[in-house]
């Protein structure tokens, strides 16, 4: 059952972002990506957190992915979308993250102190308030200096997008 | 009691759509794809994060992913203002014309 599930999300987004990488079109593209965190916020529920699901939802499929679409459609896109691809030392890149990628995996599948961890079949429900209580308690600074990093880069934004006078 | 996914099959799925982000940032051509790009390596991360906050039965990774979330926002605002600018002054998205910070 877990198993299943968890194949049909993983598959899924794979396949989307496969699919966001090969599109010509950026909006395709965004509409991939949307895809894909929608499976991983679907993982998330089966890792037990809904609470980080739905975050995931509002504010990568909500606002991020949205931001993306607006700033796509504002920006005239034709020129760009008949290459794809950079030219030039294809294979050198490519040949590398396949390297890196056989030995990541083949590292994690073959490791043992990976394998000795087993999941606990934990009740749904409880980790809001657990996170609540971690969030105010132990991260509370870092939670104050995170805000002030939003406000930054808000105030940031705003000053280099627009028009001058 | 129902058949549970080992902790590597999360690990592994995070480390391949890490490795797709990273491919297309290498050979992407349109900065906005490379954007999305690098929002799919930190959604891996995240992955990542959550499924051991899972397993080691700690809350903290949890905490740390909304970190990162909250972070990828404001990163993702201010990269989108800065292709902006950058679209109003050389009026190209193509990440081989942006070269000029190129000594």
């Amino acid at each position: 059952m877990g198993i299943f599930f968890f194949l049909l999300f993983a598959i899924l987004a794979v396949a989307l972002a496969l699919t966001m990488v090969i599109a010509r079109n950026p909006v395709h593209s965004a509409l991939a990506l949307m895809g894909c965190f929608v499976q991983v916020a679907a993982l998330f529920v089966l890792l037990h957190s809904p609470f980080l699901a739905t975050v995931q939802i509002f504010v990568y499929v909500g606002a991020i992915m949205v931001l993306f679409l607006f700033v796509i459609m504002i920006l005239d896109i034709r020129n760009v979308t008949l290459q794809r691809f950079l030219h030039g030392g294809k294979w050198l890149s490519l040949v590398l993250v396949g390297l890196v990628g056989v030995v990541v995996v083949g590292a994690l599948l073959n490791s043992e102190r990976l394998a000795r961890l087993t999941p606990h079949p934990s009740p749904l429900g409880g980790t809001t308030s657990e996170i609540g209580v971690a969030m105010f308690g132990e991260f509370l600074l870092p939670f104050e200096i995170v805000s002030v990093i939003l406000l930054v880069a808000l105030v940031g934004a705003i000053l280099m997008a627009r028009k001058e006078p | 009691m129902p058949q549970l996914v080992p902790l590597s099959w999360y690990v592994v799925l995070a480390s391949v759509l890490f490795l797709i982000g990273l491919g297309a940032v290498l050979r992407r051509r349109n900065v906005l794809v490379v954007l999305m790009c690098i929002e799919l390596m930190l959604n891996a991360i995240n992955l990542n994060l959550v499924a051991f906050a899972h397993f080691l039965e700690d809350v903290r990774g949890e905490i740390i992913a909304m970190f990162v979330i909250t972070i990828t926002a404001a990163e993702v605002a201010v990269a989108l203002a800065i292709v902006i600018a950058l679209v109003r002054h050389k009026k190209t998205l193509k990440v081989d014309h942006m070269t000029i910070l190129k000594g």
